[in-house]
């Protein structure tokens, strides 16, 4: 009688490959950041050695981005900056739904490192005609050679 | 004899084939949308509406000390003038030790307490990289890990018209 062969397939212990996937999933999950709002690829931060992030989340922030060319973008919606207005008067509204006014709305200017110094300030002075009176220019780390 | 079958030695494990699947792809997913970026930072201006003449309606700094950014036509910094009289060049060190000696000790953090305070009256086209470097060099430096703070009350003079 010829003897069948063996089907049995081998197992192989999985436990530690699972504890270790798992670890990376964690780790992933952590620093996985979902907002949009403060990222633009178009946008090269200046560098400063004091960048350092600040200890809690600003109240109420409304973040601006400014490239190279002056074009603002605010989430989904683009803008000049002779036409942010409306995109302003939204976050107004929004802060005043809140019982709060626009002078307790903290703007996050995340400008391009080539974009005109001018154009900044004639941001900063738009959002001063809507009320906004607390401003954060953002930049990024500077890389140590 | 007997003998066991193969679905009575299977009763005892869990079939963890789908899981696995499912955790691989959690696992990709992760991978492909992690970004590393730079750590990041914020200058805080404060800004309060200003009258007619450009001035502040609360003037309430007791050492305003101005700080004239001229660029060339290409944008880039050509001078540093400090109250319209001593000039730094291009030098941000230089401009920095200026502000030591006019600031011994520094300050404690931000705070509403009168203090030192720079305006910043830049050209139009100016890069803003070389307006952040002027912020850096008059707000602190760095000593080792720790942060010295020189000046925090930052404002800006009007915009310059577009040349």
């Amino acid at each position: 009688m010829r003897k069948k062969p063996n089907t049995k397939i081998a197992d192989g212990d999985m436990t530690s490959m699972i504890d270790m996937v798992f670890q990376l999933i964690a780790f992933f999950m952590v620093l996985i950041n979902f907002s949009q709002d403060d990222q633009n690829a178009k946008i090269t931060l200046p560098e400063s050695e004091l960048a350092k992030p600040s200890e809690g989340p600003a109240e109420f922030p409304i973040v601006i981005h400014l490239d190279r060319d002056a074009r603002i973008y605010m989430g989904a919606n683009e803008a000049t900056i002779d036409s942010i207005r409306p995109l302003l008067g939204t976050e107004v509204a929004v802060l005043k739904s809140n019982k709060k006014e626009a002078k307790d709305g903290n703007i996050i200017i995340r400008a391009h490192r080539d974009a005109p110094g001018g154009k900044v300030q004639d941001l900063i002075a738009k959002c001063q005609e809507m009320g906004f009176e607390k401003f954060a220019l953002r930049v990024k780390e500077e890389e140590i050679p | 004899m007997k003998y066991k079958s193969s679905a009575a030695e299977n009763e005892g494990q869990l079939q963890l084939t789908s899981m696995i699947d499912v955790v691989f792809l959690l696992l990709i997913f992760f991978v492909m949308t992690f970004k590393i970026a730079a750590q990041e930072g914020d200058f805080s201006v404060k800004m309060p509406l200003q009258n007619e003449g450009g001035q502040p309606l609360e003037p309430d700094a007791d050492l305003p000390i101005k700080l004239r950014l001229r660029a060339d036509a290409s944008g880039n910094l050509a001078d540093l003038l400090v109250n319209d009289s001593q000039s730094f060049g291009t030098d941000f060190a230089k401009l920095r030790s200026f502000i030591i000696q006019m600031t011994p000790g520094g300050t404690d953090g931000p705070s509403d307490a009168k203090g030192p305070e720079v305006e910043l009256d830049l050209d139009y086209q100016l890069k803003y990289e070389y307006v952040i470097s002027a912020i850096t060099s008059v707000t602190g430096y760095r000593q080792g890990e720790d942060i010295i703070r020189l000046v925090d009350r930052i404002k800006f003079a009007p915009p310059r018209k577009a040349q």
